[in-house]
């Protein structure tokens, strides 16, 4: 393929790390997603709002309502909502919950909607 | 609060304060809202080259246009260098860099909402009825060609007066590896 032919890349990515937590409970309606190469509170000021896709692979392939074609893929969307702490964590909820083996999973940060 | 205000009006022009138990009819609220289309960022001037974010067409540099009334933002490719036709496109999918080109100002009466708003598909009726023609209407119509043709006469040059910018348009926006978008100044 040539250079311009090849998949672009449109993403950041980001690791879920838990749930909002304190130390014996936590609210799983909201995730803390870090976010890659982002390690101050300043720094994430460029992601609030931005969508987050939680994207997963299932048994059954399922039609993709917008591509039309069958896919093994699922996502379930989301968006960044906060900073969380000083060191560049964000704080994430998602239209559902994210299951619990998305804990150390990767998650992709759009780059919309974009305030750029 | 206006609500009250506006109630209060209406009670004023019929005559009476208070409701009038005679007339029990209930009028209106004024309404008031202008719409207006969405602010337009301020990156974000004609000429400018976008980033779309999403769509067919992500990753691509495009040239911003006008913003129309509905809010939205048009852009074009344009066509004969990147692929990307005469597009509406919302702002909040879109990174505006600081490159802007100088582009002479096309007032063109056929670049409005209307001329891009989707065909309306025909209803389970209408399609009974007139099964032939569904095959007919050609993808993209002759209006739109023409009207790209028209508008790319003007921007194409204006591209090709500044240095590399005709290549830097057919590349597309990607991150490598240690580029963080937060780091970046588009």
């Amino acid at each position: 393929k040539q250079w311009y032919q090849r998949r672009v890349a449109i993403t950041a990515g980001g690791i879920v790390t838990g749930f909002r937590r304190g130390q014996r409970n936590q609210t799983v309606n909201n995730s803390l997603v870090k976010i890659e190469g982002v390690t101050t509170k300043a720094d994430t000021e460029f992601y609030h709002g931005k969508r987050i896709a939680y994207i997963y692979r299932a048994q059954k392939s399922r039609k993709n309502r917008i591509t039309k074609r069958e896919t093994k893929l699922r996502v379930i969307w989301g968006k960044v909502r906060r900073s969380h702490g000083s060191s560049g964590v964000v704080r994430a909820a998602f239209k559902k919950n994210l299951p619990p083996k998305a804990i150390g999973a990767t998650v992709r940060v759009m780059l919309y909607p974009s305030r750029v | 609060c206006k609500q009250q205000h506006d109630q209060a009006v209406v009670s004023t022009q019929s005559g009476h304060y208070g409701r009038d138990p005679t007339e029990d009819v209930k009028r209106p609220l004024t309404n008031r809202r202008k719409v207006k289309p969405t602010k337009l960022r301020s990156s974000i001037k004609p000429g400018t080259v976008l980033i779309l974010l999403a769509g067919a067409h992500r990753g691509k540099r495009v040239i911003f246009l006008k913003q129309l009334p509905s809010g939205l933002l048009l852009v074009t490719g344009p066509y004969k260098i990147n692929g990307v036709p005469l597009r509406r496109v919302d702002q909040a999918y879109v990174i505006a860099t600081s490159t802007v080109v100088e582009i002479p100002a096309i007032a063109n009466d056929k670049l409005t909402d209307a001329m891009f708003k989707r065909k309306a598909k025909p209803t389970k009726n209408e399609r009974e009825m007139f099964i032939e023609n569904t095959s007919e209407e050609p993808k993209i119509s002759a209006e739109r060609i023409a009207l790209q043709k028209e508008v790319d006469a003007v921007v194409v040059p204006a591209v090709k007066k500044v240095e590399m910018l005709p290549s830097y348009l057919r590349s597309k926006f990607t991150l490598t590896k240690g580029q963080f978008p937060h780091q970046l100044k588009f």
